[in-house]
């Protein structure tokens, strides 16, 4: 390999091995989406075939994909949902398209299969524990369900399981046909609520569809209002121990004008007003920052932004930044549009 | 040329400041446009061209191993030298001008891309990005004017060394990767500055080496090792790829600032600048080279320098599309776009680059009648002194100006 190195610099041979098989065994963790199966409207399931260093997920984890949207790369988690049985190799993973939601419109009406993206190894908490529960309660949202199924899908050695789940119509329900099967074979006492109609679930209703609650662990995923409710309630009635939830939309980022800059590795924090560039006030604070024409062509100062929003002052466009996402801004054209973690 | 400041007819004197703010936000407009519209198609455009490259560039290689097979010779290096052609000017100068940067793939980024020249793309990022784009054709500020071994501009004093400014140009251009390793690296100036003990210049420049190490290991050792019986032919093969890539990319780039009538500027007028002014100066000191799709994928769109140096952060790609609006733009202000197709370019550049050898007026006023006495003059000027030079050089403006206003007359 490293004489393989000598004759391909200032390329790496994994550039010239990506030509030819993007998924082998030590290229950058990447899947091929293999098909793409609509659930409901506007949910889709998306099979991907992840390459060959991927290891096993657990049930209820989810997986950040990194998919070309209009020719930028986006980053998403998506729960997986798929049967860790399945012979043909390949996840998958369920997306509800949100309103205005850039990567998920892009993955359940345009994705075309044969289509590469960008992979982590799967991750997250909300999973059974190794001494499954006797009892369960799932309580889901939209596409909070997405774990769960890939949870139901794959424990069947739970016996006493409730799953109280809100979408809008009975045709809303992401796997509904699946769901009402494995309720008619009795796997699951599932209840549907389907809120166009009747409205929201509180806490408190939950409580009263479910009257055991207290004896049962308890797994939500949904809106954050939703899952803020169930946990007040649960440690109002002192079992917040017994209740896992997972967030699976960060939470929406407010930008205005100006924020507090926080360089990570620097330490140091600053107030930065709309109007000024990053570059600027960082350097007014005594930041040594890389830098070069100040116009905003040369490049010479780009940083990765960790977290946050900024704006570009030659267009106002704002570019944010997920956590993880690290994408690079010149900051000698980019103000704050908000709070900023820079890795700097 | 001399800096615009000191012409008689100044190209931009009919221009009001409304006029150049004006020309800068239509600037803007036509750049948010591209903007606006960047997408799927030009992310597809830079990875089909990179894919294109790098199989290029494999079959080549592969070819070469039977370089010892005359065909096999001839095919395999028209093959890499066009592959290196790609991988220097429309992947990497572009690819590391940030042009692709938005769309955040890590593997085509300006910040992690290295290219196969000898110059390591930061010290190239910091020498071209910030220094030549932003101080374009200012004279004293931007290097690339002459590359600091070149009399490009008539208002420099001429000195005898200018004589061998023909020769080394070329030489320069066969070598060329390595004259801009040199000038990335400042070399020159570290020199006469007596500044080569800096440990900063010291860590510049051992990494400059440590990357012509790589380069000259991989195309004149490993490649032509791998080649077995063919070492000596691969090698050959080799060289000249690299000889063609360099040469051209020369001719490329003499084409984007020397040819005549391009502007150069004094290094006072940019104080203050704005960002209209900014723009004019790009508008004033690039010329184009006009041709077919290839010749433009082939300089790196570079035959758009113009288009290139107004928005050097637009993907090369669109600025054949934008060429129509911001020569309609020269037009509505009555400027000079500078187009031509190469080989007049190239030969204007190298007109300029002989004409400059020589003392002010000496070219325009020798004939085959007078050949003798002005070579004599010639001689007296190299080998006489400074007030030899400055008396005959009197002469020789005075010989201008009566043999114009002859021409004029006339």
């Amino acid at each position: 390999m490293r004489f393989a190195e000598l004759a391909t610099t200032p390329l790496l041979p994994a550039d010239y091995l990506d030509l030819v098989n993007p998924l082998r065994s030590g290229a950058d963790l990447r899947g091929r989406i293999e098909a793409v199966v609509p659930e409901t409207r506007d949910a889709a399931t998306i099979v991907i075939r992840p390459g060959a260093d991927w290891q096993p997920h657990r049930p209820g984890q989810y997986v950040r994909i990194g998919i070309d949207v209009d020719g930028v790369r986006m980053w998403r988690a998506y729960s997986i949902t798929s049967d860790l049985g399945r012979t043909d190799g390949c996840f998958t993973v369920t997306v509800k398209a949100i309103p205005d939601g850039k990567v998920s419109n892009h993955l359940v009406r345009r994705a075309q299969p044969g289509t590469i993206v960008q992979l982590d190894q799967a991750t997250g908490e909300f999973c059974l524990p190794e001494q499954r529960p006797a009892k369960a309660l799932f309580v889901t949202a939209g596409s909070g369900i997405t774990p769960v199924m890939g949870i139901l899908r794959n424990h069947p050695e739970l016996t006493d399981v409730v799953l109280v789940h809100s979408a809008p119509t009975a045709d809303d329900v992401v796997f509904g046909a699946d769901l009402r099967q494995l309720a008619a074979d009795g796997r699951i006492r599932l209840v549907e609520q389907h809120t166009d109609t009747a409205g929201m679930l509180d806490a408190a209703a939950i409580a009263e569809l479910v009257p055991d609650l207290a004896e049962r662990s308890t797994w939500a995923c949904g809106p954050i209002g939703m899952l803020e409710a169930l946990e007040e309630h649960w440690n109002a009635a002192g079992i917040a121990d017994r209740l896992y939830t997972e967030r699976f939309r960060a939470k929406v980022l407010v930008t205005g004008e100006g924020g507090t800059v926080t360089f990570t590795k620097n330490g140091t924090s600053l107030e930065a007003d709309g109007a000024t560039p990053i570059l600027d006030a960082a350097e007014d604070a005594g930041v040594l920052m890389p830098s070069g024409c100040r116009m905003g062509i040369c490049f010479g100062c780009v940083l990765p932004l960790r977290e946050g929003a900024v704006r570009d002052l030659r267009n106002g466009e704002v570019t944010t930044a997920a956590p993880g996402d690290g994408v690079l801004i010149q900051t000698c054209i980019s103000a704050a549009a908000g709070a900023c973690d820079i890795d700097h | 040329m001399t800096v615009l400041q000191k012409k008689a007819d100044n190209p931009i004197e009919h221009l009001t400041a409304e006029d150049i703010e004006l020309i800068g936000k239509e600037l803007d407009d036509i750049r948010q446009s591209v903007i606006d519209t960047r997408g799927e198609n030009d992310a597809r455009y830079i990875r089909k061209v990179i894919d294109v490259h790098r199989k290029i560039e494999l079959g080549s290689r592969a070819v070469l191993l039977a370089s010892g097979f005359p065909p096999a010779f001839v095919v395999g290096t028209i093959g890499l030298s066009v592959a290196k052609i790609l991988e220097n000017m429309e992947i990497g100068h572009n690819i590391l001008h940030g042009q692709w940067d938005w769309m955040r793939d890590p593997k085509i980024h300006s910040t992690t891309w290295e290219w196969d020249m000898a110059s390591p793309a930061d010290q190239w990022k910091h020498s071209h990005n910030e220094m030549h784009h932003t101080y374009t054709n200012v004279v004293g500020k931007d290097n690339d004017l002459g590359y600091g071994i070149m009399r490009v501009d008539e208002d420099q004093p001429w000195q005898p060394f200018h004589l061998g400014q023909p020769l080394w140009s070329f030489i320069n251009a066969c070598f060329f990767e390595y004259g801009i390793a040199a000038y990335d690296l400042e070399l020159a100036g570290t020199i006469a500055k007596k500044r080569t003990g800096d440990p900063e210049f010291r860590a510049r420049a051992k990494a400059v080496l440590r990357k012509i190490g790589r380069q000259v290991r991989k195309d004149y050792v490993i490649h032509p090792l791998l080649s077995g019986p063919n070492f000596l032919p691969t090698l050959a093969a080799n060289f000249t790829a690299n000889l063609v890539r360099n040469l051209w990319s020369n001719s490329v780039i003499l084409c984007g600032h020397f040819p005549e009538g391009v502007e150069t500027f004094e290094k006072k007028s940019i104080e203050g600048e704005t960002r209209g002014e900014w723009y004019l100066r790009q508008m004033l000191g690039s010329a184009n080279i006009s041709g077919s799709k290839a010749m433009h994928i082939m300089t790196g769109n570079l035959s758009h320098q113009i288009e290139h140096h107004l928005f050097p952060d637009l993907p090369s790609s669109r600025y054949a599309e934008i060429a129509p609006r911001i020569r309609d733009l020269f037009d509505r202000y009555g400027l000079k776009y500078h187009t031509a197709p190469l080989p007049q370019q190239v030969g204007s550049a190298w007109h300029k680059i002989i004409r400059l050898s020589l003392p002010n007026g000496w070219l325009e006023l020798t004939n085959r009648r007078n050949l003798v006495p002005q070579l004599v003059a010639l001689y007296k000027m190299t080998t006489g002194g400074p007030k030899v030079r400055r008396t005959l050089q009197r002469k020789l403006t005075a010989g201008v100006r009566l043999s114009r206003a002859a021409a004029a007359a006339a």
